[in-house]
């Protein structure tokens, strides 16, 4: 491949995100667009009013999921593996391993492939597909973790860390902080894997996400509401039980209710003491979404490409070790993306 | 290690007093020895291990980490251990990773520079967890807010047994406690200390509830002054002296001033106070004293401890506790008499006639530093703990003043979703009119309903945010309780409360018709 005076140069940041010029669409665009592909389902990346959506078949059953039945004009379902041309750049969407649906969106013009990650981790999960390096020329890439300090530990010791808290303390509920999409469902499936097959308690603004995922035939064993009755307060007869919410409710007067709660996150950002203290954890649990530091330097070297660009979190940590390995490297400051981790 | 690094990351997150007992009681029971001795030693503050600086540990990370990720990484963690615990680049290695119970004894003896290629090859051992938990030990600041006290009653519970058994042997014990967990666990007797120095469970008096009065036959008690100091022990045997607080903690260190003048032997008890020219100073300056681990020469004359004896624990080796109090004060009367110690004298029997002349004494101590009377039965043994009946204290009326809320901040625990802490203020006159000025904060004195009631009204008038804190309108009145007021240069307002607490909450009072800090500042002492 020739290389170009400078790479990708039909790829170009714009105030609503990253805009594919001659295709005439962006990808996870902040503000609505006319046309976009859409990477996942989490609210950043996946915004209401565009006028067509191109993206996997479970990211727009989600996007409805969570917006209702019009989140966007037309919504054109694409499947792992089948290409499409918009405009003359050809598309194709890849798994990102990072929640059900989840997808990298590779990108041919003239030669050149760009393939932009979306959000992605590489560790196993049963609730989706696993991520797939694709060799490319740029490779576009979030950074959420980008710190050497992030290295995620093993999924099965924070599950045992948090069913060694349930034996030390039977008498008393744990509730679990939880994204509601991806992270509650890899967390349940986690917990099932270790053996834990009693019903698991569910925060109301959980539960249509999970319904999703069985419906996409990701088993998630017995789920009951938390909920009972009168204005969403969480039922009295829960000691002992787990009880995921979401992360804004259990610091506050909706976890008030439950039995003596040990409260517990599920998050990258647990990693760090100061980001669990703070927010009045008791139970951190480091489990994440996201790649952490050596996986992010991992998928650099898998998906050889001699540019990377950085899309959003510490990029100037990431631009540093990819300049070092010889990789051009920048950050794009793209602005509307949350910290989900 | 793991198992402690696991117990000590845990620990640092755990609201609840009940949570960090039933944590510990869980890996005293279940740990293996000696690893279990150094883990109740390093969070009772006990152990003795060498320390590594900070400047040891960033040179180790320095050596493998690129320095821009470095700082990148430091800024975001904020702390040193835990950073290298997080970035800390393992080689891979043969070692197995260090028993808990091996490290004090390996790093012993060690110059700094085998001492830091010793921890360098146990970071290669331990996942990022352990690490944090083995730089938090070598460099001494473990900070997982656990008191001796607390670890040592975690251990009774473990072992179904009353913390004062262990307390009345803990000071004659070393690390890794090896004696103390084969007698909890049954395989041998309680290790004699009758010939130490070890601190002696105190008995305590419960205050003096109203109607308790009427029931209480007056000539079977004797009045004492309860002076504004810190409860103490000094205990002397064998040459060994410890002054020891109301808890058990060993405050000898702070004190030589008391310490190295003592010649007796025996355990008395008594109160701690700063005292000048047969002067006692306001609390405060006994306060100055304690805030430290070491003192100053200039501290120790210009802060001159003293300590008011009230009662004798052992003369010698003789247990004097199963006798009655005014047995025991007569004991004590005549170890004075022989011993002369320095910087001691005996608390004063108050006389009276009848209740009314007890009330008329209690109310007049305001003003000097006593905080109301003590009662003692004369019959009474001295008894570990907080018997009910034979001693009561009985305190002067708090001082009140109505004051205004003005920040709230989310409390701890199971407060933690509750805005529970209040800083409150006065009025007094600014540049542009009256203003409100903090003369203080409290977080009790209030019941569930009123501090859910209280939570509301702060989510509701919230006028500005700053992390945790809360700013609020003015517009709730607070009729505070305390103990004292004194001069504070602390203080934006120039004065400090002690003790600070809800009295009543005047929902119904205008904010305008709350105290000036003039009304204060007319109390200080
Ligand atoms: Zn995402
Ligand atoms: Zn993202």
């Amino acid at each position: 491949m020739a290389r170009a005076a400078r790479r990708a140069s039909w790829i170009r940041v714009r105030p609503e995100g990253l805009l594919v010029e001659p295709g005439g669409f962006y990808v996870d665009p902040t503000r609505a667009v006319e046309r976009a592909v859409i990477t996942h389902g989490h609210a950043d990346h996946a915004r209401p009013g565009h006028g067509a959506v191109a993206a996997t078949p479970a990211t727009l059953a989600i996007m409805r999921t969570r917006y209702g039945e019009t989140p966007f004009g037309t919504g054109q379902p694409l499947a792992f593996g089948e290409t499409i041309s918009i405009n003359g750049v050809s598309v194709r969407l890849v798994p990102a391993g990072h929640v059900l649906g989840s997808a990298q969106v590779v990108l041919e013009y003239k030669g050149e492939r760009v393939v932009v990650s979306g959000d992605y981790k590489r560790r196993p999960d049963r609730t989706c597909a696993g991520f797939e390096p694709v060799p490319c020329d740029v490779f576009v890439t979030e950074a959420t973790f980008g710190l050497p300090v992030f290295r995620h530990p093993p999924d099965e010791d924070e599950i045992a860390t948090l069913m060694h808290s349930r034996r030390l303390f039977p008498e008393r509920c744990h509730v679990i902080g939880t994204y509601s999409l991806g992270k509650a469902q890899r967390l349940i499936s986690l917990i099932r894997a270790a053996g834990y097959d009693r019903p698991l308690y569910l925060h109301g603004a959980l539960i249509p996400l999970c319904d999703l995922y069985q419906a996409h035939g990701v088993d998630l064993g017995e789920l009951l509401p938390a909920t009972a009755g009168e204005k969403g307060k969480p039922r009295a007869d829960l000691s002992g039980e787990i009880v995921l919410a979401p992360p804004s409710a259990i610091a506050d007067r909706w976890a008030r209710r439950l039995p003596d709660p040990v409260v517990a996150m599920a998050s990258g950002w647990m990693r760090v003491k100061q980001r669990a203290k703070q927010g009045g954890v008791e139970l951190p649990l480091v489990i994440s979404d996201h790649a952490d530091w050596d996986e992010l330097l991992q998928t650099l070297d898998d998906v050889g490409a001699p540019e990377v660009w950085v899309t959003h979190g510490r990029e100037e940590a990431l631009v540093h070790a990819a300049r070092q390995k010889g990789i051009e490297a920048k950050a794009l400051r793209l602005l509307g993306y949350e910290e989900e981790g | 290690m793991l198992r402690f690094a696991h117990l000590l990351d845990r620990l640092l997150y755990a609201p609840q007093r009940n949570t960090k007992l039933k944590l510990m009681a869980d890996y005293f029971r279940s740990a293996p020895d000696p690893d279990r001795g150094i883990a109740l030693a390093a969070l009772a503050g006990a152990l003795e291990v060498k320390s590594a600086k900070p400047s040891m540990i960033r040179a180790l990370v320095m050596q493998r980490v690129d320095p821009e990720l470095f700082g990148w990484s430091y800024d975001f963690v904020g702390d040193l251990a835990e950073t290298t615990a997080l970035i800390w680049p393992e080689r891979p290695t043969n070692r197995a990773a260090p028993a808990l119970g091996e490290i004090p004894s390996e790093l012993d003896g060690l110059s700094a520079a085998a001492a830091s290629e010793v921890i360098e090859s146990w970071l290669d051992t331990l996942d990022a967890t352990g690490r944090w938990a083995l730089l938090k030990l070598v460099t001494g600041g473990m900070r997982v807010g656990v008191s001796a006290r607390l670890a040592k009653t975690a251990l009774a519970e473990a072992f179904g047994r009353e913390v004062d058994e262990i307390e009345e042997i803990w000071h004659g014990l070393e690390p890794p406690y090896g004696e103390l967990f084969d007698w909890l666990e049954g395989q041998s007797d309680q290790p004699d200390m009758s010939q130490r120095a070890v601190f002696r469970p105190l008995m305590l008096a419960n205050p003096l509830e109203e109607g308790d009065l009427a029931r209480l036959d007056l000539s079977q008690y004797v009045a004492e002054w309860k002076w504004d100091g810190i409860r103490v022990q000094i205990a002397s045997r064998g040459g060994e002296v410890r002054l020891y607080s109301r808890t058990g903690d060993d405050i000898s260190a702070a004190f030589p001033d008391i310490v190295d003048l003592v010649s007796f032997e025996g355990v008395l008890d008594g109160e701690l106070l700063v005292q000048r020219d047969g002067e006692v100073a306001p609390f405060n300056d006994l306060q100055q004293r304690l805030n430290r681990k070491r003192v100053t020469r200039r501290m120790l004359q210009d802060h001159p401890a003293h300590i008011r004896l009230y009662d004798i624990l052992f003369d010698g080796d003789e247990d004097l506790r199963s006798l009655p109090f005014t047995e025991r004060r007569g004991r004590l009367e005549r170890f004075l008499e022989r011993e002369q110690p320095e910087r001691t004298d005996l608390s004063e029997i108050v006389n009276f006639e009848d209740l009314e002349a007890l009330e008329a004494l209690r109310d007049a101590c305001r003003g000097e530093q006593l905080e109301g009377l003590m009662l003692k039965r004369r019959d009474s043994v001295y008894i570990a703990g907080r018997p009910k009946g034979p001693w009561f204290k009985w305190k002067r009326d708090a001082l009140t003043l109505d004051t205004v809320v003005m920040y709230a901040q989310r409390g701890h625990g199971k407060r933690s979703s509750f805005y529970s802490d209040f800083t409150f203020g006065a009025w007094r006159e600014g540049e542009g009119g009256p203003e409100l000025v903090p003369v203080g904060k409290a977080y009790s004195g209030f019941t569930d309903e009123e501090l859910k009631r209280l939570d509301k009204w702060v989510r509701d008038n919230t006028v500005q945010r700053y992390g945790p804190v809360r700013e609020v309108a003015h517009g709730l009145v607070v009729e505070v309780a305390f103990d004292s007021v004194h001069r504070s240069s602390r203080h934006k307002s120039g004065v400090a409360m002690r003790f600070p607490r809800f009295h009543r909450i005047r929902w119904d009072k205008p904010v305008e018709e709350a105290d000036r800090l003039e009304s204060l500042e007319k109390l200080i002492v």
